[in-house]
């Protein structure tokens, strides 16, 4: 079981609260899909992704960056047990849609991009930064927890 | 050898060129040592870095963070052989200094995220990507001379 001490989640709470769900959502799906190619893979059926305007200017991206930014902000509302709160997600992730646990990790590392470029220098401080990639990696790992 | 199309090497020489090689040199060293606290092994040298309070304060962090962001900066005129142009400097990670290669990566992921930091939306996905793939071939580079 992952421990949270007082002064992680009030930054996660206080971070969180001036998070866009939608456009920073989207920036973080855009930045993983630009980024690391190969991760279009799982979207085929969102249409055209072959160039970055492509991206940019695809609905369906946008609607699945707000909605995989929504589940991070409802796995922050189960802090103390994201693993059980992302047990049917992880089994989704596994036995329907087949995704390479590998590619959370990536997805992981764009929202901690996407909060650095949000928040600056002065903000995103080191604390911050260990506080939201311990969060990703948490999400990252419950998420892979019901692979088999 | 890593290939670089026009558009890359532009964005690499424009953006570099705003580089604070002091300052992100320094705030990118302090976020390693910080959240990869390990890292600090390699550095008893440089006395207390056991809180973030001392790892700010330190000024041999301030030092070495210019001295490796102007190594990485001095890798943008070889681009086309970065790994040429790091050996010495991989051998010297290897033999004399015995650093596990895998903080490269740790590195260059808190270069990336301090660029983010300092640079908020012009830090576009297109310069995240071609960012990325030099800090990577930068890793590799280095790692290339261990054995």
């Amino acid at each position: 079981m992952v421990l949270w001490d007082a002064a992680e989640k009030k930054v996660i709470a206080s971070v969180w609260a001036k998070v866009d769900i939608e456009a920073d959502g989207f920036q973080a799906l855009l930045r993983t899909l630009h980024v690391y190619p190969w991760t279009k893979r799982y979207f085929s059926h969102f249409g055209a992704m072959s160039t970055l305007k492509d991206i940019e200017s695809n609905p369906k991206v946008r609607a699945h960056g707000r909605k995989v930014m929504a589940a991070v902000g409802d796995a922050i509302s189960h802090m103390d047990n994201i693993k059980g709160h992302l047990s049917q997600l992880s089994q989704l992730h596994s036995d329907k849609l087949h995704v390479d646990p590998a590619n959370f990790e990536l997805l992981g590392n764009n929202i901690v991009i996407v909060l650095a470029v949000k928040l600056g220098n002065d903000a995103f401080t080191p604390e911050v930064q260990a506080t939201f990639q311990k969060l990703v990696a948490v999400i990252s790992s419950a998420l892979t927890r019901e692979y088999h | 050898m890593v290939h670089w199309d026009a558009t890359e090497k532009q964005t690499i020489t424009s953006f570099w060129g705003k580089v604070d090689l002091a300052a992100d040199g320094e705030h990118s060293l302090q976020r390693l040592l910080y959240v990869y606290p390990w890292c600090r092994r390699y550095f008893h040298k440089f006395g207390d870095l056991s809180t973030i309070s001392a790892i700010r304060k330190n000024s041999h962090v301030r030092a070495h963070g210019h001295k490796v962001l102007s190594a990485l900066g001095d890798c943008v005129p070889h681009l086309g052989d970065i790994k040429g142009h790091l050996a010495q400097l991989s051998k010297l990670h290897c033999e004399t200094l015995h650093v596990d290669p895998a903080n490269f990566c740790l590195l260059g992921k808190n270069i990336t995220i301090c660029m983010a930091s300092h640079f908020g939306v012009t830090f576009t996905p297109e310069v995240q990507a071609t960012f990325e793939k030099l800090v990577t071939t930068v890793a590799a580079a280095l790692s290339s001379e261990y054995h």
